[in-house]
């Protein structure tokens, strides 16, 4: 079948199967492979994009359900002016090892900065307990994520 | 909040929080990883895995498969007559794939080559077996019980790079023992005032490297390559050499990123079968695991454990003994290494009269079972800590008073033979009690716990790196180190930058390739800093000395890099190489080491709540005793990790067997840590004392929180009123022992 979508603000009509999951769209016929396959179950986050600004997790996503959709992979969220933030307070905090869930990780805070819904310490672990991260510790993370919200 | 006590010495580029040299990449999702990797022509594999846990494979008929759309070949145990296919880096024990039998549930029985992953997947399913199914090991119970099953009947066949001396012959489902007994045992257990004792059960555990093990093999006559997420480059090339008799130049490992390793991707994995698959197909192939296919590929020993401890009725520690069973499934996989540094690892960092280890590695029916971050002492580190704790209640001392009358001293004996003590653990021990609030007033159903503890790291002493002064004045690092979000790669430019005298932005670190970085024994048992690190110390100064002899016969200034390449070689190219090796001082055997003693020092607050059973957790600390942090940010970044995954441990990671099958082979049933188990507060205190023998007197870190952590976890649930003595501590498990508790009158709160 065929579908018709936005990838990071670029076009995109290509034939897919109709169980074709948007993960293996984004990785195999984009070549876009920021996004991660770990759990395949929708807990690790590690695949997560953005589908018209809300994460999901895109292992667990039909490709074709994206279609007249805007989805945005860490590729295009590092085109982005505001990315350099994220990357500055990332890095400032070593609230990376491996880099596996970083993409997910990264996604899901951009969306949530966006809809405001990280503004205390407590509303920060709630919301990004669907990224996994098993290097960190989950604490520069906390540091990075709290840093950008503004949480002193 | 973070301590840090540092020491002095004043460096340029060491000690600094450098910010991460891979943040950019990883952060942009540029970062490659081996499943983010195309090769030309390139297959996809899917194995067939065995659906019973023992059974003899009747027939396998891959017909219908083989005919389907898009599949080039289909692999058996018939197609590996011409090698011998048992591998195994300890013993040779495991066939690339089940040959006559099937000894565990998810073992690899046959794989298919396709155009796509999905066609591979299809073909798979296509594949008939019959099996006949033979009597299930289920447990290291049943596998020492008189009259048990085999597992497996062939005679142990060494393996390369076990380390251990020679091994003796399997003795049953035993396939090595660790045994140290010292003085007069039960002489000494007669005259203690104190005796403690118990049974202790610890859970088999999945470390979950985000990234699932993954392969691209490609053969071409007796060439074989490989893009491999592998830890140990450079064990792998020898063992696939070995297997499929080529000269070890023949073979080239190529490892980029690595999506985390713990000790999951150390020495051979899913290496061996999807070169025998790229090999059928005669085109490369990728093999990339599900995670149900990556836990039962490797895991974290299951054990149990007798102890009993033996002290003076002023708490002064006499004697110990321990009998564990570690369970290390199928086939040895790392298991004999396990087993003796947990036995190294059994008596705990104290001065004894007397103590015997009796630690067995024991084959069952269950996955194989290896390397998994801080192995050996997170099995035991717990264990006997809480028996030091229990003693300490018995004589009525503080638990911290008890370790400062018995700790070993900088310089004392450890394990006969070995290293003596190289670093201060009283310090450590009191540090991180300090940063829980020791000896501050608890409310009820509040419990506080410390435990110290040595974890023997640093594995075999041999590394070397080249360092590449280029014409422009950068620096290029060769080193064999694997960089899976541990941090080498900024730390060795941060090594090379200050011996050369550069910037570290200078200088450039990228992965391993075997045909190109010279050799590096491995990346695990916290070894790089100290070990591969010193090798890049010793190659940077190598530049650093020939820049200097250049500026001697000139009037050129030394930090004048480019105007000394330019004189040296009368045109603005050429380079300088420097050459660092690391071997080991006498024959780098285990018995003579380790290489340096890993501190395991923790502390920890928890809350229980009686209703549910639930244990939350408060505080942490941890002691990053690291002689000296190149990098103290990243030092503090890996204990916050080892820390989380601790609490995993500690707390709700298992995998559950019934049978022989594992029941929860997905990340819906097997829960790991999330942002919400992150404790209130959790300090990393790094401590240096210059005491280490890697580069500036730094010595390897971020093992030693995973035994420290869950050991000072289940001592603060005992100080709350629940002692424990089965890992993980599950809320329905803490809940039944409240029960228990109640009914014996022994619950006061």
């Amino acid at each position: 079948m065929e579908i018709a979508l936005s990838v990071n603000g670029r076009d995109v009509v290509r034939n897919v199967a109709p169980h074709e999951l948007l993960l293996d769209f984004l990785r195999d016929s984009l070549g876009l492979t920021g996004a991660k396959r770990s759990c395949d179950v929708q807990v690790c986050g590690a695949c997560t994009v953005l589908v018209d600004a809300l994460p999901v997790s895109s292992c667990c996503f039909l490709a074709a359900d994206a279609t007249g959709s805007e989805v945005t992979t860490i590729e295009g969220l590092a085109e982005r002016p505001e990315f350099e933030r994220l990357e500055e307070a990332f890095t400032r905090h070593a609230a990376l090892q491996c880099g596996f869930c970083t993409p997910g990780m990264l996604l899901t805070v951009s969306a949530l900065l966006e809809s405001g819904e990280l503004g205390s310490e407590e509303q920060i672990k709630q919301n990004l307990a669907g990224n996994l991260c098993r290097c960190t510790g989950y604490r520069g993370i906390l540091e990075a994520v709290a840093d950008l919200a503004g949480i002193q | 909040m973070t301590t840090t006590l540092r020491a002095t010495g004043a460096r340029t580029h060491i000690g600094r929080s450098q910010p991460r040299r891979d943040a950019h990449e990883k952060l942009r999702g540029q970062a490659q990883f081996v499943g983010d990797m195309l090769v030309p022509r390139m297959l996809h594999g899917k194995v067939l895995r065995s659906p019973i846990p023992h059974g003899r494979v009747v027939s396998i008929d891959t017909s219908a498969a083989e005919r389907m759309r898009d599949v080039a070949c289909v692999l058996t145990g018939a197609d590996l007559r011409d090698i011998d296919p048992y591998y195994g880096h300890a013993i040779k024990d495991r066939p690339i794939l089940a040959l006559d039998k099937v000894r565990f549930h998810g073992e690899q029985v046959a794989a298919v080559a396709a155009e796509t992953a999905a066609a591979a997947a299809a073909a798979v399913e296509a594949i008939v077996v019959e099996y006949e199914e033979l009597p299930v090991v289920a447990t290291v119970e049943d596998a020492v019980a008189e009259g048990a099953p085999l597992v497996t009947d062939r005679p142990t066949k060494q393996g390369l790079f076990h380390g251990l001396g020679e091994l003796p012959p399997r003795d049953g489902n035993v396939c090595y023992r660790y045994k140290i007994d010292r003085g007069e045992l039960e002489a000494v257990f007669a005259r203690a005032e104190i005796v403690v004792e118990g049974e202790y059960t610890f859970p088999s555990v999945y470390q979950y490297a985000m990234e699932t093990h993954t392969v691209i093999a490609q053969v071409e006559g007796d060439e074989i390559t490989l893009w491999a997420t592998c830890q140990h480059p450079f064990l792998v090339r020898a063992e696939i050499a070995d297997l499929f008799d080529v000269p070890v130049a023949n073979v080239r490992v190529q490892v980029p990123y690595l999506g985390g390793g713990f000790g999951s991707k150390s020495y051979t994995k899913m290496e061996p079968l999807t070169v025998a698959l790229a090999r059928k197909a005669g085109r490369p192939v990728r093999i990339q695991n599900r995670v149900g296919e990556s836990m039962v590929t490797t895991r974290r020993h299951n054990m149990t454990c007798r102890m009993r401890t033996a002290a003076t009725g002023d708490g002064r520690l006499l004697a110990r003994a321990v009998d564990c069973l570690f369970d290390t499934g199928a086939y040895a996989d790392n298991g004999p290494r396990v087993v003796a540094t947990a036995g190294d690892a059994a008596p705990g960092p104290y001065r004894w009269a007397a103590y015997r280890v009796d630690a067995s590695c024991v084959y069952t029916n269950l996955a194989p079972a290896g390397s998994y971050r801080a192995f050996g002492a997170a099995h035991l580190q717990w264990i006997g800590e809480s028996q030091v704790d229990e003693v300490a209640r018995q004589a009525g001392l503080d638990p911290l008073e008890v370790r400062r009358l018995n700790l070993l001293k900088p310089g004392e004996e450890v394990r006969s033979g070995g290293k003596p003590l190289d670093a201060d653990l009283l310090g450590d021990v009191e540090k991180v009690a300090a940063a829980v609030g020791w000896g501050e007033t608890r409310r009820p159903l509040v419990g506080r716990g410390v435990s110290v503890g040595l974890l023997a790291a640093g594995a075999h002493p041999v590394s070397s790196a080249v360092c590449r002064l280029e014409a422009d004045g950068g620096v290029v690092v060769l080193v064999g180190t694997t960089e899976m979000g541990q941090g080498p790669r900024t730390a060795f430019a941060q090594i090379a930058a200050e011996e050369v005298g550069i910037d570290p932005e200078s200088v450039t670190v990228r992965g391993a390739d075997t045909r190109f970085t010279p050799y590096d024994r491995s990346t695990g048992a916290s070894r790089s800093t100290t070990i591969a690190g010193l090798a890049v110390q010793r190659a940077a100064a190598d530049i650093r000395a020939q820049l200097d002899r250049i500026a001697d016969n000139s009037d050129i200034d030394p930090s004048d890099h480019l105007a000394l390449m330019r004189k040296h070689f009368g045109f603005p190219g050429g380079e300088l190489i420097g050459r660092g090796e690391v071997a080991p001082t006498g024959t780098g055997s285990y018995a003579e080491g380790p290489v340096f003693w890993e501190v395991c020092a923790g502390a920890a607050e928890i809350e229980v709540d009686p209703e549910t059973g639930f244990v939350h957790v408060r505080r942490t600390a941890t002691a990053a005793d690291v002689g000296r942090a190149i990098n103290p940010q990243l030092v503090e970044r890996q204990d916050e990790g080892a820390t989380l995954q601790g609490l995993g441990n500690a707390l709700f990671e298992e995998m559950v067997y019934e049978d022989g099958l594992l029941l929860n082979d997905t990340l819906l049933d097997y829960r790991v840590p999330s942002f919400e188990d992150l404790p209130d507060e959790m300090t990393c205190v790094i401590v240096e004392n210059e005491d280490g023998p890697g580069p500036y007197g730094a010595k390897g870190c971020g093992e030693g929180a995973l035994a420290a952590v869950p050991a000072a976890v289940v001592n603060a649930l005992a100080d709350a009123g629940v002692p424990m003595t089965e890992l993980p501590l599950t809320p329905e498990r803490v809940w039944r022992r409240i029960q228990e508790l109640k009914k014996e009158g022994k619950w006061q709160q």
